[in-house]
């Protein structure tokens, strides 16, 4: 029914203090938009997103079939191999259990994700790799690449996992093993991960090359290359 | 590439094309160029500042109009696309930004077989391919793989029936939940879900093996599909895929 009632828009100058830049920003005002029931101020979204109930797959191509018998992750620099692990070896090492949220710069959230893997701390112990600077490039089944610091993989922020919510992690959502980075947006969290490329300049992965944030921190809301 | 950041645009025309779906015509305060299968983001504002974004996937033809045509389903307790059917109207302004995407684009120059698959409103990205090569003359080396659930779910019909009859391309809708009197008079018009023996019979007895292959609609449309196109014999590394819904 149209809402004979009200304009269909407006636009005038708002005040609005956002906390991180206290700055008056002009705001174009869709009336009689209100938007959906809010997050309670406690569990605040990031800027733009919206909480979603289920888990959206998001995948530029089909989701690759991978034989765990031959599955192999390594860790490299300058075409040699710091460190491989088997999928029998990956799981002998000491496990970590995660609860997170997830932010897909698609605009989606996931509150309260329960994951199990290894951290790369543990990672990069058991290989005695003392790199701890620089970047890496995540290589995965597919073609998928994706770049971050190397210093957002490291002290907990980063992990590879094969278990979500006490399951194997679905191929569709990156099974048997994706990395996850949960405080950068998820296409970052590379599905069917199988290498990481030690480096030491930041060069743009798949979706950063078509134009995807080279950093991606939602908070920042760092979805374009210019935000 | 990517944005240059958020311009205002205008809503010119919308039409009605089934229960659900409308077309939205925005013009924009600087048109943009974009390749076809890309998006744009439309964001919306609240008195007290906040805001919503959903991606909307352009439908008209590269370099065809200044507008910019956007097919837009309506979903239950969508914040967006609810307000955009219920309170926007020729004359309405709503933020935008883009043209945004990856891989999931047709190039003008690309001449070789292409097959599309499309499921409900995944028709949006792949209707601005087909008209692209609708223009370029080349429907003939085209396959349109698309169910709805129903026929008044089938948006673009009346220009995808003409496609077919005037300009080669092979068009196969399918309706998965109902099946109209008359509907199989058509003999590519079938009922059912599409499956591996649509795709392997497709491929053996129609067209040649796609050097590009555009699969967008639902998670669970678009992993079976493309897990059927692999079985089927396609190269995974032709398969683009983009996907929407929880």
């Amino acid at each position: 029914m149209p809402p004979l009632y009200l304009e269909t828009r407006s636009i005038f100058e708002v005040s609005q203090v956002k906390k991180s830049d206290q700055v008056k920003i002009s705001l174009m005002i869709s009336n009689p938009f209100f938007g959906r029931k809010r997050p309670e101020p406690s569990r605040p979204l990031p800027p733009g997103q919206y909480l979603e109930d289920g888990f959206p797959v998001l995948s530029a191509g089909p989701t690759p079939r991978v034989d765990l018998t031959s599955w192999q992750f390594s860790i490299t620099q300058n075409g040699h191999s710091l460190g491989q692990w088997s999928w029998d070896q990956l799981n002998a090492l000491p496990q970590t259990d995660l609860l997170t949220d997830l932010h897909c710069v698609t605009k989606w959230s996931k509150h309260d994700t329960n994951w199990r893997g290894v951290t790369f701390d543990t990672l990069f112990k058991s290989a005695n790799i003392d790199e701890r600077a620089g970047f890496v490039m995540a290589h995965c089944d597919g073609g998928y690449t994706t770049n971050l610091p190397l210093p957002d993989l490291l002290n907990g922020k980063g992990l590879l996992v094969h278990t979500y919510e006490g399951e194997p992690l679905a191929p569709e959502h990156g099974g048997p093993v994706r990395l996850l980075v949960p405080h950068l947006y998820l296409w970052k969290s590379a599905k069917w991960v199988n290498k990481i490329d030690l480096l030491e300049t930041d060069v743009p992965g798949f979706w950063e090359q078509y134009g995807y944030h080279m950093y991606g921190d939602p908070w920042k809301e760092q979805r374009y290359h210019g935000d | 590439m990517a944005s240059s950041g958020w311009q205002v645009a205008t809503i010119t025309a919308t039409q009605h094309v089934s229960a659900r779906v409308k077309l939205f015509q925005l013009a924009l305060e600087s048109p943009i160029s974009f390749a076809a299968g890309q998006h744009v983001d439309i964001r919306l504002t609240a008195p007290d500042g906040y805001q919503a974004q959903r991606s909307y996937s352009i439908s008209s033809r590269p370099n065809s109009q200044e507008e910019l045509e956007l097919a837009i389903e309506k979903i239950s307790n969508g914040e967006v696309s609810s307000y955009l059917h219920e309170y926007c109207s020729v004359g309405t302004q709503v933020e935008v930004r883009g043209p945004i995407g990856g891989p999931f684009i047709l190039k003008s120059g690309f001449e070789e077989p292409v097959l599309f698959i499309a499921g409900g409103i995944g028709i949006a990205p792949l209707m601005s391919m087909l008209r692209l090569r609708e223009y370029n003359d080349n429907l003939e080396n085209s396959a349109l793989l698309y169910s709805t659930r129903m026929l008044d779910d089938l948006v673009f019909s009346d220009e995808l029936f003409k496609m077919a009859d005037r300009n080669g391309l092979l068009f196969i809708p399918t309706l998965t939940r109902e099946s109209p009197a008359d509907w199989n008079k058509r003999a590519d018009n079938q009922t059912g879900r599409f499956d591996q023996s649509n795709l392997k019979n497709l491929l053996e007895h129609h067209i040649s093996t796609p050097k590009l292959s555009f699969i967008c609609g639902g998670t669970q449309f678009v992993e079976s599909l493309s897990v059927a196109l692999v079985d089927a014999g396609c190269d995974p590394e032709t398969i683009r895929t983009e996907r929407f819904g929880p």
